[in-house]
Order: C-alpha cells, then sequence, then structure tokens
C-alpha cells in the first residue's frame, strides 16, 4: 500500500476539476473577471499538485519539459498570429490593420470578431501563461545544488 | 529616397511600421522551436535581414511622404495605438536593422564557443525579443508602449547577459546587478509617464505634447520630467546611473556585447531625445535649465570622469565598457546645447559610435575565440598572430580616439562646431582632454597588440591563427565604414540634421 492514501485518491479527483475551472475562467474571460493568465496559472496549478502528490518523475512524463518548452513559444505564436490574421483577412476589400478583429466574422453589428479576437488571443496568453509557470516550477524543483549539502 | 520608398511592394509597404516589430516577435517564437543553434541562427540571421529592408523601405517611405503613421487594430488615435515613424526614428532603425545583420553574421562562430550547444536556440530566441523590444521602443508613437517595449527588451538582455556564464561565472551577478537597476529605472520611467497621464489624459506622444502646450506646466509636468529623465537615463548609461555597464558589456557573451553596445544605449537616448525635445519643449524653462545644468554638465564629467576610469583598467571589455560611458557623455552633451545643430551632433556621435564599438568589440570577440584573451596585457603581439582583426581593431580604435580620416573625427568635429556656435568654450576644453584621455586607454591597447612580442610557450612563439571569415567580414565591414563616411560624410550627417530638425522644427 502506497502512503498518503487520502490525497492521492482526493487530488486524482480534483485534478480535473481544477483543469476545467481554468477553461471556465478562460472562456469567461471576455465577459467578466478571468482570462489567459489566470486560466493559465489554474491549469498549471493542476499540474504542480499532481508533481507534489506522485512526485516530479511522473509529472515530467505527464508533461515533459520539451513540451512546456515548445507550448510557451506556440503560445506567442497564437497571440501574434491572430493579430497577423487580420492582415491577410480583407474586409469589405479595404485593408485592414494588425490586430483588427474585426475581420474574424462577418457580423460587423455586434463586433462579433472582437469577441473571436480576444479569446484567440487569451487563448495563446493561456497557452504561454501554462507553460512558462511549468517551466519556473521544473527548473526550482529540479534543481541540483552546485555543492551538496555534506560538503559545506 | 524615391528608390527607397519603392522598395517594397504595396501590401509589405503599408503594414510595414507594424511588421518591423512582429516579424522579430514571430521569428522568437519560431527560433524556440528549433531543434538545432544553427537552424535558429538562421532565422534569427532572416529575421534581422528582413528588419533591414524593412527600415530602409521605411526611410524612403519618411522622406517622400514625412511623418508616417499606422493605426493598429484600426483604431485611430489618440485614442488607439499608434506607431509613428518620422525623420527622428527611421535613422535609429537603420541602425538597429544594419547593425543586426553585421552582428548576427558575426554570432555564429561567436556563439557556437561560447553558449552550451542545447542553449543556442533559445539563446538566439531571447536575442529576438530583445531585438523587438528595441525595435518597438524606437517606433512606438504612444509613451506606454515605450514603457512596455523598453521592458520587453530589458528582460531579455538580462537573460542574454547572463548567458555569458558560460566562460565567467560573474555573468550571473552582473546581470543581477543590471536587473535590479534595469527596473528601478523602468520603475521611474513608468511613474514619469504615470504623472504626464494624469496631467494630460492622454498617452500618445504627439497628443501630449499637444495639450501640454495648451494648459503648461505644473508641479506634476515637472515631477514626471524628472522622473522620466532618471528611468530613460538609467537606460541609456547616462553618467551617475551608469554603474550596471561596465560588467554587463565585460562578462556578457561576446555577440552581446557587440549587439548591445552598437544599438541599446542608443535606442534609450533616442527615447529620451524623444521625450524631452517632442513632449516637453525645449522653450519651457524647467526644460531649458535642465539642458545647461543636467545634461550638460552630466555629460562632460562624464567625458572625464568615465575616460579616467577607463585608463586604468585591465579588462579589455571593461576599459570600452568605461570609453562607452564617455561616447555617452559627448551625446549628452550635444543634447545639452539644446540647439539643433547640437542635437544634431549628438545624434551623429549615436550613430558613428555605433560603428567604432560594433568594430572594436567584434575584434576583441575574435581575439577571445582564437586565444582566450580578455586582459590588456594579453592582448600582446596580436598584431602579429591575428593582423586582419588587430588591423580593424586599430581602425576603429583611432576613431575613437577622434583621428582624422576616421568618422570619430567628423562627430567630434560637429560637437566642437555647435559647442562654439552656443560659445560653450569650456566644453570645447572639455572635448580636448576627452580626446586625449581616449588616445591615452587606446594607445595601451594598441601598444599591446603591435609593439611587444606575441607570448611563447616552451620557446615557441603563438602561430598566427585568422579569426573565421563569419567574423572577420562584420568586422572588416564596420572598420571601412569608419573611413568611408569621414569622405563620405553626407548620409549620415543628412539623415542626423534631418532628425534633429525634426523634433527641433527648424527652430
Amino acid at each position: 500500500m502506497s502512503p498518503h492514501l487520502i490525497l492521492r485518491i482526493v487530488s486524482k479527483l480534483l485534478i480535473p476539476l481544477i483543469v476545467v475551472f481554468g477553461f471556465y475562467v478562460h472562456f469567461h474571460g471576455d465577459f467578466g473577471p478571468g482570462g489567459g493568465f489566470q486560466a493559465g496559472v489554474i491549469i498549471a496549478v493542476a499540474v504542480i499538485l499532481y508533481a507534489l502528490i506522485f512526485g516530479m518523475d511522473e509529472a515530467r512524463r505527464a508533461v515533459p519539459p520539451v513540451a512546456v518548452r515548445y507550448g510557451a513559444a506556440l503560445g506567442v505564436l497564437i497571440y501574434v498570429g491572430t493579430g497577423v490574421l487580420t492582415l491577410f483577412m480583407n474586409g469589405a476589400g479595404e485593408p485592414l490593420n494588425f490586430l483588427d478583429y474585426d475581420a474574424l466574422h462577418p457580423d460587423q453589428s455586434h463586433h462579433t470578431g472582437q469577441h473571436y479576437g480576444i479569446l484567440l488571443v487569451e487563448l495563446g496568453v493561456l497557452t504561454t501563461v501554462t507553460s512558462v509557470m511549468l517551466a519556473i516550477f521544473y527548473a526550482f524543483a529540479g534543481r541540483v545544488p552546485d555543492i551538496k549539502d555534506e560538503d559545506w | 529616397m524615391d528608390m527607397l520608398a519603392s522598395l517594397l511592394p504595396a501590401g509589405v509597404a503599408y503594414h510595414a511600421p507594424v511588421l518591423i516589430v512582429i516579424v522579430p516577435l514571430i521569428a522568437a517564437a519560431l527560433a524556440a522551436f528549433m531543434p538545432k543553434g544553427v537552424w535558429a541562427w538562421g532565422v534569427a540571421m532572416a529575421t534581422s535581414v528582413i528588419v533591414a529592408i524593412l527600415a530602409f523601405g521605411l526611410l524612403g517611405q519618411v522622406g517622400v511622404h514625412g511623418a508616417v503613421s499606422y493605426d493598429v487594430g484600426g483604431w485611430a488615435p489618440p485614442h488607439g495605438i499608434e506607431i509613428r515613424l518620422d525623420n527622428l526614428n527611421v535613422p535609429i532603425l537603420i541602425l538597429l536593422g544594419v547593425l543586426g545583420v553585421l552582428s548576427l553574421v558575426y554570432a555564429l562562430p561567436s556563439v557556437a564557443d561560447e553558449i552550451a550547444r542545447k542553449q543556442q536556440a533559445l539563446f538566439y530566441s531571447a536575442f529576438l525579443v530583445c531585438f523587438a523590444g528595441l525595435i518597438g521602443v524606437t517606433v512606438a508613437g504612444d509613451a506606454f508602449n515605450v514603457f512596455v517595449f523598453l521592458e520587453i527588451s530589458s528582460i531579455a538582455t538580462y537573460t542574454i547577459i547572463a548567458m555569458g556564464v558560460g566562460k565567467d561565472r560573474r555573468a550571473l551577478t552582473a546581470s543581477y546587478n543590471y536587473l535590479v537597476l534595469g527596473t528601478i529605472g523602468a520603475t521611474f520611467f513608468v511613474i514619469g509617464v504615470g504623472f504626464l497621464y494624469m496631467a494630460t489624459g492622454t498617452l500618445n506622444m504627439a497628443d501630449m505634447a499637444a495639450v501640454l502646450e495648451q494648459n503648461g506646466h505644473n508641479r506634476v509636468t515637472q515631477a514626471a520630467f524628472a522622473f522620466i529623465v532618471v528611468g530613460l537615463g538609467l537606460k541609456a548609461a547616462m553618467f551617475p546611473l551608469h554603474v550596471w555597464l561596465p560588467n554587463a558589456y565585460a562578462f556578457a557573451p561576446n555577440f552581446v556585447t557587440v549587439f548591445l553596445a552598437s544599438t541599446a544605449t542608443k535606442v534609450a537616448f533616442y527615447a529620451l531625445v524623444r521625450f524631452v525635445f517632442s513632449i516637453f519643449h525645449p522653450e519651457v524653462a524647467f526644460v531649458s535649465m535642465s539642458f545647461t545644468w543636467l545634461f550638460a554638465v552630466v555629460g562632460v564629467v562624464a567625458m572625464m570622469v568615465a575616460s579616467v576610469q577607463a585608463v586604468f583598467q585591465t579588462d579589455a571589455r571593461r576599459l570600452l565598457a568605461y570609453s562607452s560611458v564617455a561616447q555617452v557623455g559627448y551625446m549628452m552633451l550635444g543634447l545639452g546645447m539644446g540647439t539643433a545643430a547640437g542635437l544634431s551632433a549628438g545624434l551623429l556621435h549615436l550613430m558613428n559610435h555605433a560603428l567604432m564599438k560594433g568594430a572594436l568589440f567584434m575584434a576583441l570577440g575574435a581575439f577571445a575565440l582564437n586565444f582566450g584573451v580578455r586582459q590588456v596585457k594579453d592582448l600582446a603581439g596580436l598584431g602579429k598572430t591575428m593582423p586582419a582583426s588587430a588591423m580593424a581593431f586599430t581602425v576603429a580604435g583611432l576613431s575613437l580616439v577622434g583621428v582624422p580620416l576616421t568618422v570619430g573625427f567628423t562627430s567630434k568635429w560637429y560637437l566642437v562646431t555647435a559647442a562654439l556656435e552656443r560659445g560653450w568654450w569650456w566644453a570645447v576644453a572639455a572635448l580636448m582632454i576627452s580626446s586625449l584621455l581616449a588616445l591615452a586607454y587606446v594607445a595601451r591597447l594598441l601598444a599591446a597588440i603591435w609593439m611587444e612580442n606575441a607570448p611563447s610557450h616552451h620557446g615557441e612563439a603563438a602561430q598566427r591563427r585568422l579569426a573565421p571569415w563569419m567574423m572577420m567580414v562584420p568586422m572588416v565591414i564596420l572598420a571601412a565604414a569608419n573611413v568611408y563616411f569621414f569622405f563620405h560624410a553626407d548620409p549620415l550627417v543628412g539623415l542626423a540634421r534631418a532628425a534633429a530638425d525634426a523634433v527641433m522644427g527648424g527652430r
């Protein structure tokens, strides 16, 4: 029997809920409090909790450090890409500027495109924030001291 | 100008003001995906070439149409975010583009030697973020985005300086010192911008200037001025705020030192000029007083004290770093004259200094690559073992002193002329004394290189070993530019004069 049985079971139950709550905060971000930053931290917390309960090796297997590095870059690409996309989507024949989200949806009267734009941008933020939080956590948790404690 | 204006295809030309910022930003993310350092280098190289082409295209556009404005997101200024290009910031973009290309050509062998293999891709990624940030500061048309891009470039700079850890652990403390001071500087700057926002109700720089002209100044705007000058002065290494610079330049990877020495403080200086001249009016009493009693004084003190400090350095890159502080003093003196002639002389020196310091640090990097040379005394005999790099170093070094036939002479000539026009004899004297001090520290380096014998190992003199061509070519181009622009001074002088006129409005 492994120790900390209650902790393991409870966190197994909680981790999916934490991730779902993270996405709730994300998709709620354009109407109320929330957004990519907060959602990204919440999703990262799910992985950090997993690492605390099941150990660093298990966490690294679930979310490999390479994925974290690529995730950080991917988030920036989504973020910038949303703006660049509007450069290529000429609305009504007129050239649209960088970040002109109205291009993303034809419904101009409700500015639906602006909603899509902010959700996409926040998705980029979410990806990068999650990855960077995990990168920081992995860097601190996986740090090997330069001088071993016995050598002091 | 017409030829440059038609350099870019129409669609690209229209979006060029924003593309010049977002291309390096996208490239930074792409570089982080690259599995090998060389591929990331390829991405960075391509990016810098694109940036240089865009910068020349924008120079043409500004030359033909006057100031170019771009509304980000289709929101018109002053409410929306504006990207604005005029004669003042386009030369800085050209500087960033050209030195970006040259220093990246140089980077491949240098970085391969200094940075651990698996960190190289991320190193280039961080460099591109810094590059994007510096370009962003230059093109931003509103004060808050200047702050945001300043922070983007600074944070990336702290990282790439700390990467010097592979050769010297002191890079970590140098970077940490810069981080602490740089953050204080950025905080001061944003407090100043906050005060200005409070006083004017706008963040757009052109709008701020209009509102300030209409409403006049009060204690709040004076406080804003003080905070902004301290904040940007710290980034530009204005004399008493320069303490982060020598160690940061001395322990960073050589490529980073080359790039930062020729661009980073220049961009901060540009931002300072933009705020002091465009937003605050030079004819307002407290601003014109600050020119005489702050910028000119600080500039002269920097020229003296930092030059003397440079004479006594033992580390070659630290020596040149102190010299950079002194050269920033020249620019501050030019700014402090408060005349179009003085400002254009300062800006001319800004561009020329990038040419000299670029070549000098490139040569030191080549010496370090082949012989691990870092100390002044170890430069002995490099005239024989690495003649081409030593020649480039010599030409740029003489330019630093201000010897005729080099650009250093041109910009000092314009500075002296501007000082005489203003009736500042003491400034002329200071320029002369500072040039003599420059001669003293450059002579130390050159004497070691040319007069002393190469060290011998077990009775066997060190063999001739040339630098890789990828380091040699940009170094020689920069050194040649130091001579070329003495005989063909018009392009650079014209850029500097147009820049000064853009902010002084022909005053």
